[in-house]
């Protein structure tokens, strides 16, 4: 039994005060395990990329506990919290968030370079991590010139790059069509198979949900059911056979 | 991120929007290439001031003479002293200004106070001509300096003050006229200078060019030896009654060369208290150098002023990128990286501007500086051997590109701070 990684206890999120007040998140428990695949799902506005932000302490939460791998969130601080956002964390964000001028391998790059590592190293392993998304031959165009698909993989190269042991996504496949969208959520949960990276995926499409391994219904702030696919009757739906590397 | 990486990305950046960062530099430039011009002009005239000081004066000599005492504006005349010598208008200090006469017993004074080493009377003598073997006579005015003068030579090695020789130092200006060939050829001749007495009688006198002298700030007159100069007086005065020749306007009194600038001040009160008023050459020339110090000063401060506004420049600039920027703010964060190395990227930007600036402003600056100087120093400029009107000192360039450095990290610290204050998920959210 893997041990958990993530432990949220009645968290809750308000933004504004008095008649402004707003109650993103009210309340939310929450444990997930090690190289698991959660999914985040609810109606757009329910607070799903709340709920990301502050798993992935980019956020704070208003009131209530988080324990991120065995540390209290609230102690962490300054170095401590930006190594653990480095080299922990990998994210996929709503938007894409490339650097349009700059090439694919220097957008790849760029957590690396925070991360201090030396130039030929960061430069091996970038080349390595965009073949593993096969973009290998796109690595010194600018990212403006790349399709929405692929500049999505970019990104996912760009959340891997640092060896992460939680990959963080909102919305990967939101801005791509079915059939991008699914190499990019094939792509997502080899690497949640085979390198055992835990996966927090934020999401509305129904077909990405089910290939997790547990879905979290979010509803005005609130959890209101989970999933565990293992325990139901009906398997996950491959939408179709396209894999990866 | 690695100090090189921060280096090299905020150097990447500033190019992202180039026309912006053009107009930034281009704002710099001016003040950069101003700074440097008026530095530049600084150095130039207080470097020939200085090295007119040392050609006409030694360290070692100060002029003495004996003031009318102090009638200020409000101050009546003084009252008559029937003892006191006659007074005798002086070309030192502004038109008008008269010093009563010195006389032997006032130079044996002089010769008592403390600290000095000797003093003589700074005899006046007014040869009529000068001739080179029958080109013509031309008028010639000898130097009063003459006692401890180290020349600034164009040719000869200048005269030997204990020799017994006539000898004479002449100005460039009177090679062509006594019909020499060349300044070189001059050194060695010996030419005739005439000189005329009380009586109307002209005496002449051979005296031994052995130096020619560069022109000079304070006037082109000939400079002659000790014993030529005795000998040219003794002339000039023949026939004269005993009284008047024991008049001088000033004295040349010597001190101790190693003497510190405490110690020529104590010597200067030491005279002023037994009634003399001393001044070296240093003081003569050094008020040229506080002039140009300080129109140099009001010029340089335009200057910084010009930076100043370009410094609000790059506050702009910076504000800007850092709003065009903050998703990639935000990322970063949310990667990992921490505030400061955030503000480092955005100063560093900012600092590389300044760079970018100062180094254009001082290249074209000294480019320029160098051709008019040297078209000025041909010209215009000419009369004056020696200088470059625009010298270019590494110090002062250095203090250029700190100070405008310095100026854009200042401007940098506003947008940068506010960069790295950016909480990942705002800047992420920012539309
Ligand atoms: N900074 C903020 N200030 C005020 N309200 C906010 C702020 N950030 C989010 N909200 C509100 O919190 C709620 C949850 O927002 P969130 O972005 O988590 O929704 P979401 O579930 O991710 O929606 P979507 O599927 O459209 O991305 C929304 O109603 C939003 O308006
Ligand atoms: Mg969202």
């Amino acid at each position: 039994m893997s041990s958990s990684v993530l432990t949220a206890r009645n968290l809750s999120k308000h933004y504004g005060t008095g008649d402004a007040r707003f109650d993103a998140l009210r309340g939310i428990d929450l444990d997930i395990r090690e190289g698991e695949s959660v999914a985040i799902v609810g109606k757009s506005g329910s607070g799903k990329s709340t709920l990301m932000h502050i798993l992935a302490l980019l956020d704070s939460p208003s009131s209530g506990e988080l324990e991120i791998v065995g540390q209290n969130a609230k102690a962490l601080k300054g170095r401590a919290l930006n190594t653990l956002r480095n080299a922990t964390f990998g994210f996929v964000f709503q938007q894409f968030f490339l650097n349009s001028h700059a090439t694919v391998l220097e957008n790849v790059i760029l957590p690396l370079k925070i991360a201090r590592l030396g130039s030929r190293e960061r430069k091996a392993k970038a080349l390595e991590t965009l073949a593993l998304v096969e973009l290998t031959e796109k690595a010194s165009s600018k990212a403006m010139d790349l399709s929405g698909g692929q500049k999505q993989r970019v990104v996912i190269a760009r959340a891997l790059v640092g060896d992460p042991r939680i990959i963080f996504a909102d919305e990967p496949t939101g801005n791509l069509d079915s059939a991008t969208g699914a190499v990019i959520e094939n792509l997502l949960f080899s690497l949640n198979r085979d390198r055992g990276i835990t996966l927090v995926i934020v999401t509305h499409d129904d077909d990405l949900a089910a290939r997790a391994d547990r879905r979290i219904y979010l509803k005005d702030g609130r959890l209101v059911g989970e999933g565990d696919l293992k325990s139901q009757a009906s398997p996950a739906t491959t939408p179709n056979g396209a894999t990866l590397a | 991120m690695r100090t090189t990486d921060i280096v090299t990305t905020a150097i990447g950046n500033s190019f992202r929007s180039r026309l912006r960062t053009t107009l930034t530099v281009l704002a710099i430039f001016i003040g950069a290439f101003t700074l440097t011009t008026t530095n530049a002009l600084g150095t130039g005239v207080n470097e020939y001031i200085d090295t007119q000081i040392t050609s006409i004066g030694a360290p070692d000599v100060m002029n003495v003479s004996k003031p009318t005492l102090a009638s200020g504006a409000d101050d009546g005349p003084a009252p008559y002293d029937p003892d006191a010598g006659s007074e005798i208008d002086t070309n030192a200090g502004p038109p008008g200004t008269t010093v009563l006469a010195l006389s032997d017993a006032d130079i044996d004074e002089i010769r008592g106070v403390d600290g000095i080493t000797d003093a003589q009377p700074l005899v006046s003598v007014r040869p009529d001509f000068v001739e080179w073997q029958d080109n013509g006579r031309f008028q010639l005015s000898i130097s009063p300096f003459s006692a401890g003068v180290t020349l600034d030579l164009a040719a000869g090695s200048g005269f030997d003050q204990s020799s017994a020789k006539f000898e004479i130092v002449l100005p460039t200006s009177y090679v062509d006229t006594l019909g020499f060939a060349t300044e070189t050829a001059a050194v060695g001749e010996s030419v005739q200078i005439g000189v005329t007495d009380a009586v109307g009688e002209q005496h002449l006198i051979d005296a031994t060019v052995v130096g020619i002298q560069n022109p000079t700030l304070v006037g082109t007159g000939a400079s002659t030896n000790t014993a030529l100069t005795t000998a040219l007086f003794d002339a000039q005065r023949t026939g004269l009654p005993e009284q008047s020749t024991t008049d001088y306007t000033s004295a040349t009194a010597r001190f101790d060369a190693d003497a510190s600038d405490e110690e020529i001040q104590a010597i200067k009160d030491r005279l002023s208290d037994a009634g003399f008023a001393g001044t070296t050459v240093a003081d003569q020339i050094g008020t040229f150098q506080s002039v140009v110090d300080g129109i140099i000063l009001v010029l340089n401060a335009f200057a910084v002023i010009a930076l100043i506004a370009a410094g609000f420049g790059i506050i702009n600039t910076l504000l800007m990128s850092v709003q065009e920027r903050t998703r990639e703010i935000g990322l970063m964060k949310a990667m990992g990286m921490s505030g400061a190395r955030i503000f480092a990227l955005f100063s560093t930007e900012a600092v590389f501007i300044g760079f970018l600036g100062s180094a254009i402003g001082a290249g074209v600056a000294i480019a320029v500086g160098s051709v008019v100087s040297s078209v000025l120093a041909e010209g215009f400029l000419s009369g004056l051997a020696g200088l470059q009107i625009l010298t270019f000192a590494p110090a002062s360039i250095a203090s250029v590109f700190a100070l405008v450095m310095g100026i854009a990290f200042l401007a940098s610290t506003l947008p940068a701070s506010r960069a790295a204050r950016q909480s990942p998920i705002d800047s992420l959210r920012y539309e």
